[in-house]
């Protein structure tokens, strides 16, 4: 009898514990790519101390899986991570698609924070229709790296490239050919296409206007274009894809001087492609288009959190994504550790961003790219822009590899993207 | 069972037994030859069940889809509307393109995997051959190798401008020769191998060659040993040169499996879509060169979410390889019938 009644004790405390213990803790799912893992990982100790109910999983997979991946849990309607990172070159797709929640629906409310995030990335995740579908969370401020000793050997003075002019006379003296084989062997950029971007990403306005005609035929898309075949056509770019050795190999051997791209580069130059290279490099701003404008001032990355509308524990979720992108603490710490620009503009304050960068011989490069965050036009997400994407790619490939006219190019390509739109879904 | 001899009845009291007993025989016999009959069903459902879920249910979903519009997110409605999606991707031109890299693509990477399998396959059936599990192993494993370590040896193959291709030609052309033969063929190293579209599927097909030259090479070595040695015996007597032996017996006895082999190249050509996205990415390179059917579809469901159209694209392919595989089999029926 006495026994009977220890067994029925010790089964009631088991069940009491483990029903204390486990019923009230939500399981959340966090989807996210490289680098953001280890940064929201380092940050996950203070979110469990601060939710103690919330149990936060953090699901890695390599970039463009994660986000084809997100794409097909959304199809199935399962499967989907309740937090999800969706990068830039993905916003437009998924402002299309739909499938993540409206960020400034209650019970989120994110409105409350907008004045709080850097304005240009605020409105990249603002669709056409007017809803947030995803919430800043990093940023990638666009800027150009060159190569401090390759500027100084032709007596090159960084702060007298002011305009393009001026950019592609630097590239004329850079670009040299050492073997005589009557082709350059060092170049002022890597690849032509990218000084397109500079100016196309620099817009006030992308590929639509807020009425949604197309503007890929506009003045700055014939100019963009023309830059960047120019420069290609001077031998300045050295048709080097990014992301290949080749890509590497020219970041450690200084054959490339001047490369735009966004803040992140100098964390990966730093860690893995050119590590030897440390204090040969400078950040400044890119160019003013024509002569007696302001510099441009555009983006080259950033990440964004979202939150599916298959969650099953949105306010969880929702908590989470205020954590990483509201909190100067959070966003510092994902700073140090994987180099994610803060989007939360509070967080700019801190020291650290007046620190002065030893792999950029000591320059405040960070101060640099809060500058330019704050000059970066603000544009709205059009649905479309992800076929524009598409086309403008191409189109842009076609000339400059293959000698395609400029005005044709881009008149295929407004052919293109309108024959899409006027599809009208 | 009960033939023959009447047995005596047996008394009331242990009839209600053998009764029962029969009972528990029948239901016994019943179960023995239910399970003799419907097992085999039994043993052979979870292929079906996993065909009716992974393989026939999509088959006919995409169908049902072609004709909706759906953006491909589950909580959304799907409209129906009618033939617009195969319509559309029929007046579309990147739907064109996107045909012609294909076929060009599926003829450049085919031919030579049959050219180069038959020889290697003949080489190898030769009697003096050694090593001859050596050489099957070697000549497939490109086929069990992973597609993302190819790839990134293909792309060190074909990099631009220090690639091992662009190494190898920039030398030669340092050699007076190569560069008359270069100049001749206003070839001028380095070379885009993956940026200029008259390159680029050329050098996408080498890496499907290289890929499927074993898969074939091991099919027509599988034909060749059906052929009876007594043909060869007997063309040897009659004093027939090698290549006649080729052409008059090696050949035509291998049209069976010449049809299957070429007819698995057409279904697999016209559905290409690994080796081009790695290489080419989501676009398909320069002027979309190495932009095919499947990358079509693909960028048009998972990334512009018109999900309907590529619905309608997948059947507008399977309709293609219908109708290239039918003519495939025509054109190499064995004269016997056999197919």
């Amino acid at each position: 009898m006495k026994k009977r009644g220890l067994f029925f004790l010790m089964v009631l405390l088991v069940v009491a514990s483990v029903s204390l213990e486990a019923a009230p803790k939500t399981k959340i799912i966090v989807g996210v790519f490289p680098a953001l893992d280890t940064a929201y990982a380092a940050v996950l100790p203070e979110f469990n101390k601060k939710y103690p109910h919330i149990e936060v999983e953090i699901k890695s997979l390599g970039f463009d899986d994660h986000h084809s991946q997100l794409v097909t849990a959304l199809a199935a309607g399962e499967g989907a991570p309740d937090v999800a990172a969706v990068e830039i070159g993905y916003i437009a797709q998924f402002v299309a698609e739909g499938g993540l929640v409206d960020l400034l629906k209650p019970p989120f409310n994110a409105g409350r924070y907008q004045k709080g995030i850097t304005p240009y990335t605020w409105a990249q995740a603002t669709a056409n229709d007017g809803r947030l579908i995803a919430m800043p969370s990093d940023i990638a401020p666009g800027c150009a790296f060159y190569r401090r000793d390759v500027f100084a050997e032709h007596g090159i003075k960084v702060e007298e490239i002011k305009t393009m002019e001026d950019l592609f006379e630097v590239g004329k003296k850079v670009s040299k050919d050492l073997d005589g084989d009557g082709k350059n062997d060092t170049w002022l950029v890597s690849d032509a296409a990218s000084i397109a971007w500079m100016i196309i990403r620099s817009a006030p306005e992308l590929y639509f206007d807020e009425k949604g005609n197309c503007l890929v035929d506009s003045e700055r898309f014939r100019l963009a274009f023309e830059w960047a075949k120019k420069f290609q056509d001077n031998g300045l770019a050295g048709g080097i894809a990014g992301w290949t050795n080749e890509w590497y190999v020219a970041f450690q051997n200084g054959t490339v001087a001047y490369e735009p791209s966004g803040a992140w580069l100098g964390g990966h130059l730093k860690n893995w492609m050119a590590p030897e290279t440390a204090g040969k490099w400078g950040v400044t701003e890119w160019p003013a288009l024509r002569p007696g404008e302001e510099r441009m001032a555009g983006y080259w990355g950033g990440t964004f959190l979202a939150i599916p509308e298959q969650s099953k524990h949105k306010e969880e979720a929702w908590a989470f994504i205020e954590f990483i992108c509201t909190n100067v603490e959070t966003q510092k710490t994902c700073f140090e550790v994987a180099d994610c620009f803060p989007a939360w503009m509070a967080t700019w304050e801190d020291k650290i961003f007046e620190e002065k960068m030893d792999f950029f011989a000591g320059q405040q490069a960070r101060l640099l790219w809060i500058d330019i965050a704050k000059r970066v036009p603000e544009v709205i997400t059009n649905r479309y822009d992800s076929v524009a994407n598409s086309v403008i790619t191409t189109e842009l490939g076609a000339v400059l590899q293959e000698g395609k006219p400029v005005e044709r190019a881009l008149q295929d390509a407004k052919t293109q993207i309108e024959r899409r739109v006027k599809r009208g879904r | 069972m009960y033939g023959g001899r009447e047995r005596p009845l047996p008394p009331p009291y242990k009839k209600r037994k053998r009764d029962r007993m029969l009972a528990e025989l029948t239901l016994k016999k019943k179960v023995d030859r239910f399970l003799r009959r419907k097992a085999p069903y039994l043993f052979i459902s979870p292929f079906f069940a996993f065909f009716l879920v992974f393989g026939a249910f999509p088959i006919f979903f995409a169908l049902y889809l072609s004709f909706h519009d759906w953006n491909g997110i589950a909580t959304s409605p799907m409209v129906f509307v009618g033939w617009e999606n195969y319509w559309y991707t029929l007046t579309d031109p990147l739907f064109w393109q996107a045909l012609k890299n294909t076929l060009l693509l599926t003829v450049e990477s085919s031919v030579p995997q049959h050219l180069l399998g038959l020889f290697f396959a003949f080489i190898i059936n030769l009697g003096f051959v050694k090593f001859k599990n050596f050489f099957k192993a070697t000549l497939f494993l490109p086929y069990i190798t992973s597609t993302v370590a190819v790839s990134m040896v293909f792309a060190i193959l074909f990099g631009y401008p220090y690639g091992f291709l662009n190494y190898l030609l920039v030398s030669l052309n340092k050699l007076p020769f190569f560069q008359t033969v270069f100049n001749w063929w206003r070839l001028d190293p380095p070379l885009k191998w993956l940026g200029t579209t008259s390159l680029m599927l050329p050098s996408v097909s080498t890496q499907i060659i290289w890929r499927w030259t074993g898969w074939n090479t091991i099919l027509y070595l599988a034909g060749l040993q059906t052929i009876p040695q007594e043909l060869y015996e007997a063309a040897r007597v009659d004093g027939a040169k090698w290549y006649q032996v080729f052409f008059k017996i090696t050949l035509p006895s291998l049209k069976p499996v010449l049809q299957f082999a070429i007819t698995m190249s057409v279904i697999g050509g016209l559905q290409i879509f690994n080796e081009p996205f790695i290489m080419f990415g989501k676009n398909g390179g320069t002027g979309r060169g190495g932009y095919t059917l499947a990358m079509y579809l693909y960028q048009t469901g998972f990334e512009w979410g018109y999900f309907g159209s590529a619905a309608a694209i997948s059947y507008l392919v399977f309709v293609l390889i219908f109708v290239f595989s039918f003519i495939s089999r025509r054109l190499l029926r064995s004269e016997e019938g056999v197919s």
